[in-house]
């Protein structure tokens, strides 16, 4: 065990999950009860401050981590690299599938059916694939050099993707809302909401670091725990594995 | 035994793929089977719909391009399958020739089989779908090709990544299949617009896509490919 008890106690405990939790839970009770109904959707709108921010973080956030990851690890070859990379897609896939579940929740009552092949929609729906198709795939290695180039590659390549996707299903109308905050000029929300809608991004990214921030630890870990017994204990590279 | 120069990148690749060729003509077991397939699913899918309720040329492009994709899959299983039996990717290896070669001389003999298969599978569609097809083949075959290009390099690139995997017959489906979107989207929607008997300038903006799709592709599974292989 390469210098893992002393990393272990350097860390301390864990204040960040807390800390992010706390925030959520203060964002939901604004959004509930402090902010005001938006005028035609009604009490539907709320989901909006789930389901933008988890977007906005599964799309372009966790996404972004892994091809950026990937790509470093190919070149550097640091092993941290890949932990950050699948800690991110472990989580990412979490906030993308808050996303395409909240998604249909909001779009029966407002569009009037839980899902419509939209480009949005769709794109999402296969990044969230690639996502998972990138899991799936770091399950079935088990060599850690070989698994983390070969989804170094599938997470650049992933990256290399979303335009395509995108203009492709682009060229298919689209029925979704444009975006209302990170567009040119001033964001077309009340104050109010948006206050809400921020506080939610922050709490919801802070959440994001800490779950990638305890993936990574747990990670470290593991790879420690691999590294000390590699032959002997059954017992810990089965849990290596259950958890990859 | 004299000291023999080693051939260049494409010369490398001519090699690889003429390899890749000879041992699929010789069993043509992955080719037949491929076929079989094809027509398989091209009678499937007209029975599973109601031919009554949706006409058959509605019907006939999303069907080419999905079984395209599927009987392609089955070929590009192979390809990297069979170096692993008497691990015969070691001698590949170290035989005196860049990675990028092995990867082009592959995906080339991939190209050879997907286009084999296509030119049996379209006639086929054609036949059982009524189709127009004399009007239509020239632009026809282009998307074909085109598409053939952008599928056989992701497949090439996941083949190599998959085949010593568990779960690999699996795995190459579920990885390759989202990056498929953008070939046969484009192809199923072009080709829909030439068999309505639109102009083929109606699908210029699908053919882009695939254009550029195969560029940014066939670059990028070249470069990424050494990454899959080293040891």
């Amino acid at each position: 065990m390469t210098g893992s008890p002393s990393a272990r106690e350097r860390r301390g405990s864990d204040w960040l999950l807390p800390v992010a939790i706390l925030a959520l839970i203060a964002t939901f009770v604004r959004a509930i009860y402090f902010t005001p109904p938006e005028a035609k959707q009604g009490a539907a709108q709320k989901i909006f401050y789930v389901h933008v921010p988890s977007a906005f973080i599964g799309l372009y956030v966790a996404f972004g981590i892994v091809a950026v990851a990937g790509g470093l690890y190919l070149w550097l070859r640091d092993e941290r690299l890949d932990r950050i990379a699948a800690s991110a897609a472990e989580v990412g896939v979490v906030f993308m599938t808050v996303v395409l579940v909240t998604g249909p929740m909001w779009g029966k009552p407002i569009w009037g059916t839980w899902w419509t092949w939209d480009a949005r929609l769709t794109l999402t729906l296969f990044i969230w694939f690639v996502f998972v198709g990138y899991l799936i795939l770091r399950g079935a290695i088990e060599d850690p050099a070989v698994r983390a180039r070969y989804s170094a590659v599938l997470g650049v390549l992933g990256a290399l993707l979303v335009p395509f996707i995108h203009l492709s299903v682009y060229l298919f109308r689209t029925l979704h809302p444009m975006p209302i905050i990170l567009k040119p000029g001033t964001p077309s929300l009340p104050g109010n909401m948006l206050t809400t809608f921020l506080m939610s991004l922050i709490s919801l990214l802070l959440l994001f670091v800490a779950l990638v921030r305890a993936r990574y630890r747990l990670a470290e870990t593991l790879d420690a725990l691999e590294d000390e017994d590699m032959a002997e204990s059954p017992v810990a590279s089965l849990r290596a594995e259950s958890v990859r | 035994m004299s000291a023999r120069i080693p051939p260049g990148t494409f010369a490398a690749a001519a090699l690889i793929a003429r390899k890749d060729l000879a041992i699929e003509f010789r069993t043509r077991s992955a080719f037949l089977a491929a076929l079989v397939f094809a027509l398989l699913a091209i009678v499937i899918f007209y029975f599973a719909w109601d031919a009554t309720a949706v006409s058959a040329i509605d019907l006939a492009p999303g069907v080419l391009w999905v079984i395209f994709t599927f009987s392609g899959l089955l070929g590009l299983h192979r390809s990297f399958g069979v170096e692993e039996a008497d691990r015969a990717i070691d001698a590949l290896l170290a035989s005196p020739i860049e990675r990028e070669a092995v990867f082009l001389g592959k995906a080339f003999a991939n190209l050879v089989f997907v286009l084999g298969v296509q030119a049996l599978a379209i006639p086929a569609v054609a036949l059982f779908y009524n189709l127009p097809l004399t009007r239509v083949l020239g632009p026809l075959i282009a998307i074909a090709v085109l598409a053939a290009i952008g599928l056989v390099s992701i497949g090439t690139l996941f083949s190599a990544m998959t085949a010593n995997t568990r779960l690999s017959e699996l795995l190459l489906p579920v990885l390759a299949l989202p990056f498929f979107v953008p070939v046969v989207l484009p192809a199923a929607q072009s080709t829909a617009r030439l068999l309505a008997g639109r102009p083929v300038s109606e699908a210029m903006s699908w053919l882009r896509i695939l254009i550029a799709f195969d560029i940014v592709f066939v670059v990028a599974c070249a470069l990424a490919f050494p990454f899959t292989l080293e040891d």
